[in-house]
């Protein structure tokens, strides 16, 4: 390299730099130094695996783990389920002017913040909301229905809140499908069936893993849409780290759980690239 | 199931209602939130008792307006603030990396690309506690050593723009390395040929072509900004912005006020949301 070339290039390469070290790796290995240690005394602390100790000791704690990562697979295949007939109508069977309005509309609720969006689903689902308003009205209950603080309404939140981030991926692996392709399979003799399993499936892939990832790390992170749709026993692994970090001022055993959700989130990531053969600059990096 | 092959009407008839339905579901919950900034009522919730402006505009308890209330247009301001330095900072370090990894060929290009896309898979609230706890430990570190009191390390505007600032960016970075990959960089050679050195190159050709993305970019880091959560409620401090200072008020009940803030959030970010989707149209 020419040395104009070379300042260049460290010019541009201090800012990447200092942003992943400051702010990305250097606080990771400090939470992970803090959930190491334990309190001996007054502003004295030693290396211990004593929190994770409390981690894996405690019945409430792992249960609350272990139904946070459920809950999220869960909400992660309803949302693809949900979402792929919708990404396939919009990039295969909707053309030109209904294409680009359908894909705004998708688009549209997401640049809404996700406490509006939630608070929309506590208007529809509470007691006096809007639901049970409409079920008493048609008769089909004689008394004001609660719908809110249990886990249905937390998948239902979980799975709205994330739809985009499953649509927009899928549809844009689907529209690099070509027809002919599909045609052909059709031709050469498949069905439904067969042409859905075989061509359009396999095409589809990497949208489906970008948007798994995205989507499952969306809900395992999600802190607002389980504490207000399910209320104060809504169990989620998020709040456990909350309440240790401002309720009880417990840093050590709150960055163990931090560690914990981060540890469970690179596994399940890790294992989805894996399966499906991607990698992570392929799947994310487009 | 595309249009040159026939399918059964039955299907069609299913397919077609399904899509409808699903965008009624997506449409509900925000129809509702708008609905109720007009209820005449201490409540978001049915019976409705009828139109009124009062919960924009109104001025006398019980009904205090979005406008006539500070304390949610003092967070208005605050999200605005952080939203807007976020982005600029975003914007700026993501074109860097954008040109970073465009133009040089290095040792570790791929682990530093993988690292880039990292913030994107580690979950928000997470980040927001490990910076939580980093500058928390330089500002005790400080304090032991030196006996300086860092407040600017301390929960607060500063850490919160940080926080958001560290995963935005990498947004910043791959809708900037998406058009500047489009460029053809015989145009820059042109401009170098002609007399042009290598920054009036770049800044005459190369960022003018950019534009769209950059200021995509910086539309695209703001909205996220307003909105996020996760990352700013671990590192916020007395300055509330916006979707903390909302939480904070339906913790305690909600009141139609909610839904008023509430509708013009989103008419404020379809609107920005559009405005940007026209700009990228445009060429």
């Amino acid at each position: 390299m020419r040395s104009e070339h070379r300042l260049g290039f460290f010019l541009l390469l201090t800012p990447l730099l200092l942003w992943l070290s400051l702010l990305i790796i250097i606080p990771h290995v400090d939470i992970l130094l803090v959930s190491l240690r334990e309190r001996v005394g007054v502003g004295r602390y030693e290396f211990s695996p004593a929190q994770y100790l409390v981690f894996f000791g405690e019945p409430l704690y792992l249960w609350t783990f272990f139904r946070t990562a459920t809950f999220s697979i869960i909400a992660t295949v309803i949302t693809l389920i949900i979402a792929f007939p919708v990404s396939y109508y919009i990039a295969k069977i909707a053309k030109g002017r209904t294409q680009s309005v359908l894909f705004l509309l998708c688009l549209l609720p997401f640049w809404v913040s996700e406490l509006v969006r939630t608070f929309g689903w506590m208007i529809l689902l509470r007691e006096t909301g809007v639901f049970s308003n409409v079920l008493q009205y048609l008769g089909l209950a004689s008394g004001p229905v609660e719908m809110l603080y249990n886990d249905v309404a937390i998948m239902t939140g979980l799975v709205y809140t994330s739809m985009l981030f499953m649509v927009v991926p899928l549809i844009t692996t689907l529209e690099s499908l070509d027809d002919a392709v599909v045609e052909a399979g059709y031709d050469l003799g498949g069905n439904a069936l067969s042409v859905f399993w075989e061509i359009i499936i396999p095409h589809a892939v990497p949208g489906i893993v970008s948007g798994c990832i995205v989507v499952f790390m969306l809900s395992l992170g999600n802190y607002l849409t389980p504490i207000m749709l399910g209320g104060k026993d809504s169990l989620w692994f998020t709040e456990l780290i909350y309440s240790q970090f401002i309720v009880r001022f417990n840093w050590e055993l709150g960055a163990a759980f931090g560690i914990m959700l981060l540890v469970l989130s690179s596994f399940i990531v890790w294992i989805m690239l894996r399966l499906t053969e991607q990698t992570l600059e392929k799947t994310m990096g487009s | 199931m595309i249009q040159s092959i026939p399918q059964p009407r039955f299907f069609r008839i299913v397919y077609n209602s399904y899509v409808f339905l699903f965008f009624a579901y997506l449409a509900l919950p925000l129809l509702v939130v708008a609905v109720f900034a007009f209820n005449d009522s201490q409540f978001p919730s049915l019976p409705w008792d009828g139109f009124t402006w009062n919960w924009f505009f109104g001025s006398e308890r019980p009904m205090i307006g979005v406008f006539h209330e500070r304390s949610i247009l003092r967070a208005i301001g605050t999200s605005a603030y952080i939203g807007f330095f976020v982005s600029i900072l975003s914007v700026m370090v993501g074109t860097a990396n954008a040109f970073l990894f465009n133009r040089y060929e290095f040792r570790g290009r791929s682990v530093l690309y993988v690292l880039m896309l990292l913030p994107l898979v580690i979950p928000g609230i997470v980040l927001g506690i490990s910076i939580l706890v980093f500058s928390s430990s330089l500002a005790n570190y400080a304090w032991d050593t030196l006996e300086w009191d860092i407040e600017l390390l301390r929960p607060g505007t500063l850490l919160v723009i940080l926080g958001q600032f560290s995963f935005i960016t990498t947004i910043a970075t791959l809708v900037i390395s998406a058009r500047l990959q489009k460029f053809d960089r015989t145009l820059e050679e042109a401009a170098l040929n002609l007399g042009a050195d290598r920054l009036t190159a770049i800044r005459t050709i190369t960022i003018p072509f950019l534009m769209p993305a950059l200021i995509g970019a910086f539309v695209v880091g703001f909205l996220m900004s307003f909105e996020n959560f996760n990352t700013t409620l671990m590192l916020v401090g007395s300055d509330a912005p916006l979707t903390i200072a909302m939480f904070d008020r339906l913790k305690e009940g909600s009141t139609p006020l909610l839904n008023a803030v509430s509708l013009m959030v989103m008419l404020g970010s379809t609107a920005l949301a559009l405005i940007m989707i026209f700009f990228q149209r445009r060429d």
